[in-house]
């Protein structure tokens, strides 16, 4: 069964210095990169957004297989991107077929859209990838608290994102394990259309839906039974701590925002 | 007389559906456990064990008599959390009562619930772990434990709040005869070195068997009270409620059905051979 192999928010331990960056830090460096994609708009502010992305992911360590291996499931959105921006941008024509037609201004940004989606996947990759989820809930909790000041319920929301990561493991394991009990009693989930199957996975769901139900009641009797009373007086065993380096990557980002928008200003191809 | 840690007076409750009250599930209970005592509660699926159990943290509050924990009234909605740090609780399930993602992690909820500085809950996180054997698996992700070490991160869980009294709902019910023993041995462990109040509530007659005082449910009653070999030594009264004895109990007292003169309070193995053994002399 494939279920095991999902990469969501899969995070590979390691002892790199963006391991131990402090996850606000990783946030904020994800939230500049893609703000500087985003005012990409010629070929060497591209080349510099790829070559420090390229620069990071082998600083990291993560490798480059497990992030093609993540980029599969988006690759048919990348397609699909790719192929309406080739031929619906209007310019300068050179090929028509029909009512297909491709212009120049067309593979320029058919080209750009592929990479800025890519750049921006891999970028988010790097975060989940070495960040541990405590520590990156952590981080959003961190980062978000001043939306408190306008009623922003930012520990519940940080609580409710890290008690779902902990149980993804759970509920696939559970899943496998009424897939295997369905099956056992002729249910079919691998043949017929598209329809067919979406049906045959009601019987699935069901009793999933009705364990997370108990398992959620169980949950939180547990919690209370170990005084969770909101975020409160809540004292944390890991402390974030900003260090120097985390300053100097957050002064990198600004410049490459900086170098970005210089770039975009050079007379240089599109 | 020593100090009662918990202690219920004419405890009842029913559970109030929409049709109406439902038949009461305890049925006038008068319990007290005293501090640093090793009490197994031992009953059929609904005798009542386990309502009675989620009455000593104030999960569940009487709908008739009262409940006090360390002197404090359960029913006083301000003394909640003084309640809930002193009785912890551990359940059937441990997928279900593991709330992080790492060990530690888990084990350091329950002290940063109280507001804990980070060094200690350094320290009490290390403490509980060294104390259920789980240190080494302290960086490790709860899904990939076995169940036994699961419930195990789930006690240190509880202990990390350093509670006078644990409570432990049917534990051992989800696992296997190993994660059984090192759950039961931990709790033991925990009594012994530590002086931890435990209530075990279980099915299990060799885990009822080993602590110092058991109490039998029926029907939301105590019907039985008293040493483990007192409690079975009266083989027909337990037989009465629907529950078996250990099979050394239940040998000897087949062997007095026909006639021969052999003691009822035999528990362990050993203490049986050594019964039939002088027997036969």
């Amino acid at each position: 069964m494939a279920l095991k192999d999902i990469t969501l928010g899969q995070y590979f331990p390691g002892n790199t210095i963006f391991h131990r960056m402090d996850p606000r830090t990783k946030i904020l460096l994800t939230v500049a990169y893609i703000a500087a994609l985003f005012l990409c708009i010629n070929v060497p502010a591209y080349l510099l957004a790829i070559a420090v992305l390229a620069g990071a992911v082998a600083v990291s360590k993560v490798g480059v297989k497990a992030i093609v291996r993540g980029m599969r499931p988006v690759l048919v959105i990348v397609v699909i991107t790719g192929v309406l921006n080739l031929f619906y941008t209007p310019g300068q024509e050179i090929w028509r077929l029909g009512f297909l037609r491709i212009t120049v201004e067309g593979i320029w940004s058919a080209v750009f859209m592929i990479l800025r989606i890519m750049l921006l996947i891999t970028c988010t990759f790097l975060l989940t990838y070495t960040t541990s989820p405590i520590l990156l809930t952590d981080g959003l909790e961190k980062l978000l608290s001043p939306l408190k000041a306008i009623r922003v319920p930012v520990h519940e929301l940080a609580m409710m994102m890290s008690i779902a990561l902990r149980f993804i493991p759970t509920l696939i394991e559970e899943t496998d394990k009424i897939m295997s009990a369905q099956k056992a009693r002729g249910a079919d989930f691998e043949s017929g259309n598209l329809v067919q199957r979406a049906r045959a996975l009601v019987p699935l769901l069901v009793p999933l839906f009705i364990s997370a139900f108990r398992r959620a009641d169980e949950l939180a009797v547990a919690m209370e039974c170990r005084c969770y009373h909101g975020g409160e007086g809540r004292t944390r065993l890991r402390q974030l701590r900003f260090q120097s380096f985390d300053v100097l990557a957050l002064v990198l980002a600004a410049l490459l925002i900086a170098a970005v928008v210089l770039l975009g200003r050079l007379p240089l191809l599109p | 007389m020593e100090r009662a840690i918990i202690e219920t007076r004419d405890l009842r409750f029913s559970y109030t559906t929409a049709e109406g009250v439902a038949p009461s599930v305890l049925d006038g209970v008068d319990l007290q456990i005293q501090e640093g005592s090793f009490v197994a509660v031992l009953g059929h699926n609904g005798s009542g064990k386990s309502t009675l159990a989620k009455h000593m943290n104030a999960i569940l509050l009487p709908t008739g008599g009262a409940v006090y924990v360390g002197g404090m009234d359960t029913a006083d909605d301000d003394k909640l959390l003084d309640i809930r740090r002193t009785v912890g609780m551990v359940f059937q399930n441990p997928d279900n009562q593991i709330v992080a993602n790492v060990v530690e992690e888990d084990v350091a909820f329950a002290p940063e619930n109280l507001g804990v500085p980070p060094a200690e809950i350094r320290r009490r996180v290390d403490e509980a772990l060294k104390a259920v054997g789980m240190y080494e698996y302290r960086e490790h992700a709860p899904h990939l434990l076995s169940g036994g070490q699961k419930q195990r991160v789930a006690i240190a869980g509880v202990i990390a709040m350093q509670p006078r009294c644990i409570v432990l709902d049917e534990p051992t019910a989800m696992l296997d005869p190993v994660g059984r023993r090192e759950v039961i041995d931990t709790v033991k462990k925990l009594n012994r070195a530590s002086g931890v109040t435990v209530v075990l509530i279980t099915h299990h007659m060799d885990e009822a068997a080993q602590a110092d005082r058991l109490i039998v449910m029926a029907k939301g009653r105590a019907v039985s009270d008293g040493t483990p070999k007192e409690v079975f030594s009266h083989v027909e009264a337990l037989k009465a409620v629907g529950l078996t004895v250990p099979e050394t109990v239940e040998l000897c007292w087949q062997l007095r059905q026909d006639g021969l003169d052999l003691p009822l309070d035999a528990l362990s193995d050993e203490e049986c051979a050594q019964a039939l053994f002088q027997l036969l002399q």
